[in-house]
């Protein structure tokens, strides 16, 4: 443990924390990012591959580069 | 001095044909590219119908893509963006135009999305009833079959490479913690014993060295291929092939903005100079090690006996490149504006994966997937062997808007959409691959053939005449634009470029 410390104080200080402020979904509360991602997942529910299971089974590819 | 980044990024698709009997990955991918190039000369022969009827009318050409280069038999087309349109194995592969700056090169990254999205609305007017076709833009199969993303870097040819590789290797491998488009489960022989159910990167699982020339098997973190396509005797051409397609702008803009800055730096001996190293004792188990901590929490071994995690690694390289940037400025990059966005880009972004990963599901590739996946993993109680997850990562990358899941995230965008729609078809403005562009618009049926380093125009007279592009910032808009409009033939302007 002390040895992550002294890495830790090598690391920069964070010129700005204002700017890490402005990260947008930090500070938002549990209860409402839950409620977010509820409506996310109602509104994909209409566009998910209906037949996963032939859809990923069939989806083979040869190696590439 | 570091020289100025030019950049590139060339992307391989997966490609299927739904409901075929016999899906020929090669053919679909000749179909998918054939019916772009063709939509886009019959759109443009009705221009000419309707507007400027007369075969001799000035300035005339066919829009869009040229002829196949005559040195191979699968589809290669060039086109007016300057990007390289073409079947890779078995894969559509677009390679982005030259591009000197990071904003432009995710720019047309982007616009590959849209001609590959293109391709298939014209492609699938032609198959038989019952079948579609789907392209992704990931690196995975989910059975252990990989195809790359590759990032081209302009180096200084007097670099010792071994400089290259050993101050990069770091990096390639601690970025993955927002490069990363994110993967459900595990495509690796062996995770010694660990249960990986998803990992931050697509590709991880598929690299075995440290340093090689191989892009198929055995892959390196390094790739040593050494093919500038420019003055060989001046530059290097860094082939990068670790990371991920990216569907995030931000991710993408981070993962070639950084590591630019990183070769800039190497280029300048900074690492050396900031006596400051950070070699690993294993990279290649460290890159799986990364892929594979979601909690960002796991230790590194350094060759010194240090221990760090990768965001701890990636505070270091962004506490280094802000010295940087102090003393040696940031023309290599796209200069002071530019450097100083990919600078606070980064640290946000390393502030907001120290304090929540999670608080980046509208920046990051596979946070975003994450959170959905589980998300519907856990309202549905499925396990997440269960096909609809693998299904739903496949889907992330799909190019037909109405298929993906990728535009329903709402990630968050660093470019002007208006922008990206203007990059299918027109070229860069800072590169060669403006004279390129350029050309290709007003003469496609004079030009014989147009690779990176040069075009060879066809005038109707023996021989054939090549025109040597060597030096990847000539050629700009700045440079030809004049010229370019001050001649009316092709003939004109070889004869004013005296070749």
């Amino acid at each position: 443990m002390a040895e992550r410390e002294q890495i830790k104080k090598q690391a920069p200080a964070r010129s700005d924390e204002a700017a890490v402020e402005e990260v947008p979904t930090t500070n938002k509360k549990g209860e409402e990012l839950k409620a977010e991602l509820d409506d996310l997942l109602d509104e994909i529910d209409e566009v998910l591959e209906e037949n996963a299971e032939e859809f990923v089974r069939s989806y083979v590819q040869k190696g590439g580069e | 001095m570091a020289i100025v980044k030019v950049l590139g990024l060339e992307t391989e698709y997966g490609i299927i044909i739904r409901g075929a009997a016999d899906p020929n990955p090669i053919a679909a991918s000749s179909t998918l590219i054939n019916a772009y190039v063709a939509e886009l000369s019959r759109r443009v022969d009705w221009d000419f119908e309707d507007e400027t009827p007369g075969r001799d009318a000035r300035g005339f050409a066919r829009e869009g893509a040229m002829p196949p280069e005559v040195e191979t038999h699968l589809v290669n087309a060039v086109l007016t963006n300057g990007a390289r349109y073409y079947v890779d194995h078995a894969h559509p592969e677009y390679s982005t135009p030259e591009c000197a700056n990071v904003y432009d090169v995710i720019r047309y990254d982007k616009a590959g999305e849209l001609i590959l999205a293109q391709s298939v609305q014209a492609a699938s007017r032609s198959l038989p009833p019952g079948q579609s076709l789907v392209v992704l833009k990931n690196n995975s199969d989910g059975k252990g079959n990989s195809y790359g993303t590759h990032e081209n870097y302009l180096m200084d040819r007097s670099i010792p490479f071994a400089r290259i590789v050993s101050n990069v290797m770091p990096h390639f491998v601690s970025r993955q913690i927002y490069t990363g488009a994110g993967k459900v489960g595990c495509e690796a022989a062996s995770t010694g014993g660990l249960q990986v159910d998803f990992q931050l990167t697509q590709r991880a699982d598929f690299f075995e060295e440290e340093v090689g020339l191989e892009t198929t098997l055995k892959r390196p973190i390094v790739n040593t291929r050494d093919e500038p396509h420019c003055d060989a005797h001046k530059y290097r051409r860094l082939h990068v092939i670790v990371g991920d397609a990216n569907m995030s702008e931000l991710a993408n803009f981070l993962k070639v903005g950084t590591t630019a800055l990183v070769l800039a730096m190497i280029e300048d001996d900074w690492f050396t100079r900031a006596n400051r190293e950070f070699t690993l004792q294993s990279p290649v188990s460290c890159l799986r090690k990364v892929s594979y901590d979601l909690r960002l929490e796991r230790s590194l071994d350094l060759a010194d006996g240090r221990r760090m995690t990768a965001l701890e690694m990636q505070w270091e390289h962004l506490d280094l490149a802000r010295k940087y940037a102090e003393d040696c400025g940031m023309d290599a990059v796209g200069g002071a504006e530019i450097g100083q966005d990919i600078l606070r880009r980064w640290e946000e972004t390393l502030a907001a994966l120290e304090s929540d990963p999670m608080s980046l599901a509208n920046q990051l590739d596979w946070v975003a997937k994450y959170r959905v996946i589980n998300g519907y993993r856990e309202r549905h109680e499925l396990s997440w062997q269960d096909p609809k997850l693998a299904a739903m990562d496949l889907q992330y990358h799909d190019v037909n808007p109405a298929r993906s899941l990728y535009p329903r995230l709402g990630l968050e965008t660093l470019l002007d959409p208006a922008s990206v729609l203007t990059a299918v078809t027109e070229p860069p403005e800072t590169t060669r691959a403006y004279f390129r562009g350029k050309c290709l618009q007003r003469w496609s049926s004079s030009i014989a053939a147009a690779n990176w380093d040069s075009m060879v125009f066809d005038l109707g007279t023996d021989p054939l005449r090549r025109v040597p592009m060597m030096e990847p910032l000539r050629g700009t808009r700045a440079h030809v634009e004049e010229l370019l409009s001050s001649v009316s033939s092709p003939a004109e302007l070889l004869e004013r470029l005296g070749s």
